[in-house]
């Protein structure tokens, strides 16, 4: 659960319809939604996250339409990570659902310019800027969500429950 | 302390004796849904789970409505893995071929979402149904696939925003301008996470149609459901169609809120939301100072297609003719309320003035099919978002208003107010 890479940087209210768009919908393949991700806000995301895989983003990420087809596309274009001022509760629950980790840094993601080196640390709830030096302590996940996230989304924690006979 | 109306349904629907906001939850639905986009993911992650059937085949509905009648190959494939599935494990509820509605005009009408119910759907706008005084809220396919096999689902107690809309609304003014201000006055995550209760005097005289329109699009505030208390209008509209028994809920008096806002809406004007945020929003007076030139207009959807809407079209659209620069396009959002709007003689009002009709489907509100929008084209849309590219090209324009202005628009060939079109009544 330990994640470095570059900054890639959007704003505020990054809807799902412009991280993958309703015409791309006619799939459920995560490469095929992958090739599309994200063009209609920047044309050059594909190349980008070439180099910068961790997505730093402002409010109300992923706003919009319920589609899991958003974060799937993010995770298949290779985004390692999405930290984010907040997010939209849907995709905070799909995001969780499907093992693409995010996280919330509400008061300081100004201070992570593209570019830079960031290490995320979920073992000790620590963002790291390794261009900046500086770091930022984060918000442990409710014990349920960490769960979730533990048992690598919410179809394995299904899967257990079978197993534990709880249906 | 007591509990708001969203947290006694919640309450009711979980094993803990007692909840508050932030706790997570684990609740009993008892309707769920999906569509053409969402349910063919949500059937290959529910094969995956190892359940073999579905918790209850009465209490779930698929309705293909986004991409129907299919629009290419590939959906043509969702929809037929959704039809196989209802079929092989007996789901009660599939609307296909022609009994396809948009769903969240379809299902209150079919009474399968009732008053009391905790309801999810894979469809943001899932959260329509809290106008019946029911915890509804949307959710991803993954969640969906869990709701299926066990009937339950994980949730966090919402805190609760209130609403009160004061006063008396003038003519022309609907559930739209109501919650186009409402996302005007606190931004697209104004309710993020929470529950978005509307009530006061002018709630209380609104039709169901408009309640509707208002909680459809608590959504676009960013909140997890929005809820209206059932009154006598609720229950005359439930009583002719509830398929089950229901439970009537209502906030208590000592019942705790995160804000209240309290507006009076007198004065308020219909409300246009420019692009590309619904809470871009400015009273229609100002609108057409700026003579905004449309390309296209579209009426309907899960926001603004139900039958009060079309008849408010048809009164301004009556024994004209649209403007020649512009297409007009009219969606009745379900079987039944075209059938009303041919009856009623609606649906000759809009073909005469030269209005293209759509059977039911969402396709144009997001930039699907039938009436997707070139590049540098600007519609004005009864829908709910107006995102980059929500209905067609990346550099495209939505604005988004109410029936009234997107029919008197239609007429103009620019956004314009209804009192400036002659109508007859």
């Amino acid at each position: 659960m330990i994640y470095e890479g570059r900054a890639l940087c959007y704003g505020d209210n990054i809807d799902t319809d412009v991280i993958i768009p309703a015409r791309y919908l006619n799939t459920t393949d995560p490469k095929e939604l992958a090739l599309h991700c994200m063009e209609d806000l920047d044309p050059l995301f594909k190349e980008k996250i070439k180099e910068k895989n961790i997505l730093v983003v402002g409010e109300n990420f992923g706003c919009g339409s319920s589609r899991e087809h958003a974060p799937i596309a993010l995770k298949a274009s290779g985004i390692q990570c999405i930290i984010a001022k907040s997010f939209a509760r849907i995709f905070y629950r799909n995001a969780i659902n499907i093992g693409l980790p995010i996280i919330e840094l509400p008061f300081a993601i100004e201070k992570i310019k593209e570019g830079d080196l960031i290490k995320v640390n979920f073992i000790e709830g620590l963002i790291e800027n390794l261009d900046t030096g500086e770091s930022f302590k984060i918000k442990p996940f409710p014990p349920l969500i960490q769960d979730i996230i533990n048992k690598g989304g919410l179809l394995n924690f299904a899967k257990e429950r079978i197993k534990g006979g709880k249906l | 302390m007591g509990y708001t109306i969203t947290e006694k349904i919640l309450l009711k629907h979980t094993n803990s004796k007692e909840i508050s906001p932030g706790d997570l939850i684990f609740v009993k639905v008892d309707f769920v849904l999906a569509n053409d986009i969402t349910a063919p993911l949500a059937i290959k992650e529910f094969k995956k789970i190892g359940v073999e059937r579905v918790f209850d085949v009465e209490r779930i509905a698929l309705i293909p409505d986004h991409y129907t009648p299919n629009k290419d190959i590939k959906s043509a494939q969702q929809v037929k893995e959704m039809r196989e599935f209802a079929r092989e494990q007996g789901i009660k509820y599939l609307y296909d071929g022609g009994m396809v509605g948009i769903e969240h005009a379809l299902l209150p009408d079919e009474g399968l979402v009732l008053p009391g119910d905790c309801i999810i759907g894979a469809d943001s706008h899932t959260c329509t149904y809290g106008a019946l005084g029911a915890f509804s809220t949307g959710v991803g396919s993954t969640d969906l696939a869990y709701a299926m096999a066990f009937g339950e689902i994980w949730l966090r107690v919402p805190e609760s925003i209130k609403v009160i809309f004061k006063g008396k609304i003038s003519k022309w003014i609907s559930g739209k301008d109501l919650i186009l201000y409402t996302i005007g006055k606190i931004g697209v995550d104004g309710a993020r996470y929470k529950a978005l209760e509307f009530t006061g005097e002018v709630i209380r005289h609104l039709s169901m149609s408009d309640r509707f329109t208002i909680c459809n699009m608590a959504i676009e505030a960013g909140a997890k459901n929005g809820i209206i208390e059932p009154d006598e209008i609720t229950l005359e509209y439930v009583k002719s169609r509830a398929k089950r028994r229901f439970e009537i809920f209502y906030s208590d008096k000592d019942a705790n809120y995160k804000e209240i806002y309290e507006w009076d809406v007198s004065n308020l004007e219909p409300m246009v939301a420019f692009p590309h945020l619904p809470s871009n929003v400015y009273p229609i007076s100002e609108v057409v100072k700026r003579n905004i030139y449309i390309d296209q207009v579209y009426i309907g959807s899960c926001t603004n297609g139900r039958l009060e809407d079309l008849r408010i079209a048809a009164m301004i659209l009556k024994g004209k003719k649209i403007n020649p620069n512009l297409r007009l396009i009219i969606t009745p959002a379900t079987p039944s309320i075209y059938m009303s709007a041919l009856r009623e003689g609606l649906i000759e009002i809009f073909l005469s003035s030269g209005a293209i009709i759509t059977p039911p489907s969402c396709g144009p509100c997001l930039g699907g099919h039938l009436g997707v929008l070139a590049e540098g084209e600007k519609a004005i849309s009864t829908t709910n978002r107006n995102f980059v590219g929500r209905m067609g090209h990346p550099k495209s324009e939505v604005y988004l208003s109410n029936p009234a202005v997107a029919a008197a628009s239609a007429i103009l060939g620019r956004i314009a107010a209804p009192w400036e079109v002659e109508v007859k009544e």
